[in-house]
């Protein structure tokens, strides 16, 4: 069972030869390394999964090195193997073997594909170290290293302001997560004596009822401890509070919002608290946490989701909104729940990411929905794949039959066991959860319908116009325009009145085929991951192992509830689709309107709530400020003016009155000396 | 080693290379220069093999008695092997880094080749007023190097650098004397059990510390790093943030630490608190700079914050933490320096704005400038983590809120990098001149490519450089164990909880059979 150490280091491998290599080894050579060794390391996870899913596997722990030992501070470099890493590995090497092989056809045209290809596979192997970790610093090895990599590829067309700004964004505001990631270890450390996760997490319960001290203050020693990490998860996960980044993120590569910002990186909070979780049930207050931070975030996330115009926009929040659902089930004690809708999630919302990388693909670098429309003819297996996602993401399914797209399995499950809970917070959960799928819904099928239904809106964008007068021959301009903030409409031009079909003559075109393939396998994950891993994961604690906590009453609880809980989602999934097709089919005035109407609703949530501005006015600005006072006003005006200057001047001074008798440097440092000398010598003396 | 006096010739080494350079013509200054560096490289990679990690704690020690119990006396710890190792690897980089000085290069190498014995004699010496001769000489090439060799305003930079050092020093002389008095021995390691009298200890620390705090340098006595690093020439910044810098952590964990415990207990909050203005107010005023070397002077003011906080947690983590951290900042701030003189040879600039899109033009390049800075703002698996994990791991089981505080450096550090990273190789060519600069040159390779390996070394196995001083620092530990102030963190046990916190009511069978009849 060795083959987990080619699973993870193969992509390593294969990052360094094509990065080091770069222009020197050519585009197909790094390409074709980088992928080959995805591949490898997909055909090697799905062994060890399917080991776990039918009970034949055992967890196990590879050794690879020593890494720190500092007094009774150890930890090595290891690999562990169970259930969770079994499950999270085959998403991994899957979503990022596809957007591998995706990306030979959508970056086909960059003149920098080793670099690019290098840093996906220095992501994968990133992940892939974070997720097979057996103490919590090689967790924070693969959190920062995976922070890295999305700093790489958010900054990958490099020569944009805004993608460096969105990449330095990420990585900071992700370090404000890291931080409470380092104290949490420190604490925990202090705690428990280790950093090891087995030995944490059997010693948690014993220490449920002890206090330590933070920042002065005595609390309970689970509740500091697992607030502090989830902290860490917040800012990964992009909750609440710490979600700016995620959808500035966008700035990358499509493929990379695929495999990074939906499929994989951000769903490390969640897997952080399933791998912790026999931790975080010592701690309720934590769990509370938790719960609220995942609800309020789908909520929010959602809101904003049905107002973005940038395709790829709606799909971060809409991500940043999932994830809110996998908090809350975690923070009710579902972690099989939350694991599961991060499995199908995966599939979907890769799907999704890559379906819009082929519709932007086809609209020449436009990304904005308003000047799409009507391509359901010109680029149909693009349609049917998003379709397919669309129908996951919303929930579609009928319960009589037990059978649905992946997020009827996924989500109806952690709405129902948020429900079950019975306590206040998971009831809040609940509903939240129920506004979201409505919202989710709402945006899920806006987008579809401004997208592919309708009549052309092509002729006033910007990217088409250029396509349209350049012809697609002349290479690639592939930093396009810099996306303006969506606020600025005043960017794109008016429909130009020759073009009455609203074309302006442009055909959109297919992908090729290296991104459909992609696309049909994910559908089929969109399809059919849902159905055919439910019990396993939601009802088989065999199958979970020691993995996670797994609470059986609760499960059984879930099943329980009536039957309109139930159905809650399969109805609010029906009425936003109702809704979406009234406002973006039937009358398409009704956005107008209820824009005009509601104008500080609105406002709000298209700012999207204001934190953008909020935390440029209370952090950015005066950091940058305070900066400027202590380096002019204290380094220079104080301390250099009454240290170093000031005794120079003095010097100087002294030494006009005794010009006479001696002059040169050595006078100066002897006068100093002395002064030394009768400041030690009063203080002696005093 | 039997008997070969090796330190003694790792001292001999640079110090006849030195003369010699003295009296021959450039070319001849640059090879012997380079030939001398490399030589004390390979005896100091000898030294290391040859350290016998687990014996005696003074090895490879050397005793000649001189006058009036002062004495000719050379010996190594674990710590002082790994900072004799830092030095003796920086100098053949700085040497190669001088390819761009012209004037007066006999005796520009000849400063270089001094720097390195006093260097290494800092580290090595056992005797007390033999560290100080070494400890003050060394600012004197410094001083020259800085002086006449560096930038348009050097001379204000040489004598900023000079006044605050030699301040220090003063009263840490003084405060020596009065030691030999008291303890009747100038013989460091005997100094290091010798148990001053209580009250006695605050004033010599607070000697100490002045010497220690302007070399380290801490905040607020830090206003002469940046101007004396933007006037040195690009080999001067590497020795001064690469081992000058380190002579005051050193001094700390040999002198004040071992000598003064229950002083060094007494006066935590004035380093604490001193490190935490350092880590904000330094990492802040790096945002700012528009001057690269400054922004990096800023930033090692700020990382040898994290130092002291380490030093001063009295526990193992804190001590190897900030043990590892002067390393990695050397190894770091070095190649970070050298990275802004690579680029300054070309452009004869430092000035951030003038330059941009250099991974473009030069890939190579940017590639080695993304991994000094990822190691300059602790990324796991490079050897700025593991420092900084270990002195913050430390000062947490001392103090959370200086945890916090310090700890926010990873933060503002990651801010004013990555600012600066995007300035200088993402974002268009502005300039057409940068834009047309080549990539790396061989010897440039040479410089940048071993600092990366050790870098990378250091972050993935450190046991290397763990294992050498882990006695040395159990056995300071030990000593400060019964000065060492109690954390704020303990733990304090209590009644466990009976069950997990989201445990749903109803036995397991009477939730089954409610699923049961729901369904």
């Amino acid at each position: 069972m060795q083959s987990i150490l080619l699973i993870v280091f193969l992509p390593l491998l294969a990052a360094v030869v094509a990065g080091l290599g770069n222009r020197a080894l050519g585009n197909t050579v790094a390409k074709s390394l980088t992928t080959g060794a995805l591949f490898i390391s997909c055909a090697l996870s799905w062994p060890i999964f399917l080991g776990f899913l039918n009970g034949t596997a055992e967890a196990h722990v590879v050794p690879v090195l020593l890494w720190v030992q500092s007094g009774t501070l150890s930890f090595d470099w290891a690999l562990r193997v169970d259930t969770l890493t079994a499950v999270m590995l085959v998403v991994i090497t899957s979503v990022s073997a596809l957007v591998h092989l995706y990306s030979w056809g959508y970056m086909d045209e960059d003149p920098d594909q080793p670099r690019f290809f290098a840093y996906l596979s220095l992501f994968t192997f990133a992940m892939l170290m974070l997720v097979t970790a057996d103490n919590l610093v090689q967790m924070f090895f693969g959190w920062e290293g995976v922070g890295l990599a999305s700093y790489l590829l958010i900054g990958f067309w490099f020569k944009k302001p805004s993608a460096n700004k969105a990449a330095i964004k990420a990585f900071v505001v992700n370090r404000v997560g890291d931080l409470g990631f380092m104290l949490g270890i420190f604490g925990t450390f202090l705690v428990f004596q280790t950093t090891s996760i087995p030995e944490i997490l059997a010693a948690a319960p014993g220490m449920s009822g002890s206090s330590v001290g933070f920042l002065g203050m005595r609390l309970q020693t689970m509740d500091v401890l697992c607030i502090l990490l989830f902290i860490g998860a917040m800012g990964k996960s992009a909750q609440l509070g710490l979600h700016t980044w995620l959808p500035d993120a966008m700035e990358g590569p499509t493929p990379v919002s695929a495999l990074i910002h939906a499929a994989t990186m951000v769903t490390a909070g969640v897997f952080m608290v399933c791998r912790l979780s026999p931790m975080f049930e010592t701690a309720p207050v934590a769990l509370g946490m938790v719960t609220f931070i995942g609800a309020a975030t789908c909520f929010f996330a959602a809101t904003i989701g049905t107002t973005q115009w940038d395709i790829k926009r709606v799909i971060a929040y809409s991500t940043c909104s999932q994830l809110g659902y996998m908090f809350f089930a975690a923070g009710v004690g579902a972690y099989g729940a939350a694991m599961f809708h991060l499995f199908t999630h995966a599939f979907f919302k890769a799907l999704l990411f890559l379906g819009a990388g082929s519709v932007i693909h086809a609209m020449h670098h436009e990304q904005d929905m308003r000047y799409y429309g009507a391509l359901r003819k010109h680029i149909p297996f693009t349609f049917w794949a998003m379709m397919a996602g669309t129908l996951a993401i919303t929930g579609v399914g009928v319960y009589w039959l037990h059978a649905g797209f992946a997020g009827f399995h996924s989500k109806d499950a952690i709405l129902e066991v948020a429900f079950a809970r019975g306590t206040e917070l998971g009831t809040f959960a609940f509903w939240m959860g129920a506004i979201a799928a409505l919202l989710t819904s709402f945006y899920s099928w806006r987008l579809m319908f401004l997208t592919f239904w309708g009549k052309p809106r092509w002729a006033a964008s910007e990217h088409i116009q250029h396509a349209v007068h350049h012809g697609h021959d002349e290479p690639e301009e592939h930093n396009p325009p810099a996306q303006e903030d969506a606020g600025d409409e005043a960017v794109h031009h008016v429909p130009s009145p020759e073009h009455g079909d609203g074309t302006a003559g442009y055909h959109p075109h297919e992908s090729p085929l290296t991104m459909l393939v992609p696309l049909g396998l994910l559908t089929l994950g969109a399809i059919f991951a849902g159905w055919v891993f439910s019990h396993a994961f939601l009802d088989d604690p065999a199958f979970w192992g020691d993995s996670i906590f797994y609470n059986e009453a609760l499960i059984h609880q879930m099943h329980a509830v009536p039957l309109w809980v139930k159905l809650t989602a399969t109805i609010v999934m029906l009425l936003g689709l109702f809704g979406a097709w009234l406002a973006y089919i039937r009358d398409t005035s009704i956005p107008g309107k209820f824009v005009e109407q509601f104008s500080l609703l609105h406002n709000f949530v298209y700012r999207k709530w204001y934190f953008d501005e909020l935390y440029d006015l209370i952090f950015v600005k005066p950091a940058f400020w305070f900066g400027r006072q202590f380096w002019k006003r204290g380094d220079v005006g104080l301390i250099d003016r009454f240290g170093p200057d000031g005794a120079a001047w003095v010097v100087a001074k002294g030494s006009v009155a005794a010009k006479k008798m001696q002059s040169g440097y050595l006078y100066s440092y002897a006068l100093v000396m002395l002064l030394g000398l009768v400041a030690a010598v009063t203080w002696v003396l005093m | 080693m039997g008997g070969f006096p090796i330190l003694s010739v790792m001292l001999l080494v640079p110090l006849l290379a030195g003369v010699a350079c003295l009296f021959v013509e450039a070319k001849a200054a640059r090879t012997i220069a380079l030939a001398a560096t490399l030589i004390d490289l390979a005896l100091g990679v000898v030294l290391w093999l040859n350290f016998d990690i687990g014996g005696p704690q003074w090895q490879f020690t050397e005793r000649a008695p001189l006058f009036a119990g002062f004495s000719y006396a050379l010996g190594i710890d674990g710590i002082a092997l790994l900072l004799i190792v830092l030095s003796v690897f920086l100098m053949p980089i700085c040497i190669l880094a001088s390819h761009s000085i012209e004037k007066r290069v006999g005796e520009y190498m000849a400063a270089f080749l001094f720097m390195e014995v006093l260097m290494i004699g800092v580290f090595a010496a056992q005797d007390l007023l033999l560290f100080y001769i070494f400890f003050e000489a060394g600012l004197i090439p410094m001083y020259l190097i800085i002086g006449i060799w560096g930038g348009q305003n050097r001379i204000y930079a040489a004598y900023k650098f000079f006044l605050y050092t030699l301040l220090g020093s003063v009263l840490m002389l003084i405060a020596m004397l009065w030691m030999v008095n008291e303890a009747g021995t100038t013989d460091i390691p005997t100094l290091m059990q010798y148990d001053f009298p209580v009250g006695a200890q605050t004033w010599l620390w607070l000697a100490f510390f002045a010497s220690f705090a302007v070399k380290m340098p801490m905040w607020p006595v830090h206003t002469w790093l940046p101007d004396a690093h933007v006037q040195a020439p690009t080999a001067g910044s590497v020795i001064l943030a690469g081992v000058l810098l380190k002579m005051g952590g050193y001094g700390f964990i040999r002198f004040s630490l071992p000598m003064f415990p229950e002083a060094s207990a007494q006066f935590v909050w004035l380093i604490w608190g001193l490190s935490m203005a350092a880590v904000v107010i330094t990492s802040l005023i790096a945002l700012v700079q528009q001057d690269m070397k400054k922004l990096i002077a800023y930033s090692s003011v700020a990382h040898m914050a994290i130092v002291t906080v380490g030093l001063f947690a009295f526990n193992v983590q804190g001590l190897e933490g900030a043990m590892i951290v002067m390393l990695s900042h050397g190894l770091v701030s070095g190649a970070l320096f050298l990275c802004v003189g690579v680029i300054y040879d070309r452009l004869h600039t430092r000035e951030i704005d003038r330059y941009g899109g250099l991974a473009i033009n030069m890939p190579k390049y940017a590639l080695f400038f993304l991994l000094f800075t990822m190691a300059s703002i602790g990324l796991p698996g490079t050897s700025g983590f593991v420092g900084e994990f270990l002195s913050l791991a430390g000062i947490y089981q001392a103090n959370t809120w200086v945890t916090l505080v310090c700890a926010t450096g990873i933060i503002l550090g990651a801010g004013y990098m990555l600012y600066l990273y995007w300035r200088i190789a993402f974002g268009v060519q502005r300039n057409a001149d940068a834009a047309a600069m080549p990539d790396l040159s061989l010897r440039e390779w040479l410089m940048l490519g071993p600092i990366a390996a050790a870098v990378l070394w250091m972050g993935v196995y450190p046991e290397s450089f763990l294992a050498p001083m882990r006695q040395d620092i159990a056995a300071l530990d030990a000593r400060l164990s019964r000065a060492a102030p109690e954390g704020d963190a303990h733990l304090v046990a209590g009644t466990p909880r009976a069950e997990a916190a989201n445990a749903v009511e109803g036995t397991h069978d009477a939730a089954h059979g409610e699923a049961e009849g729901a369904h």
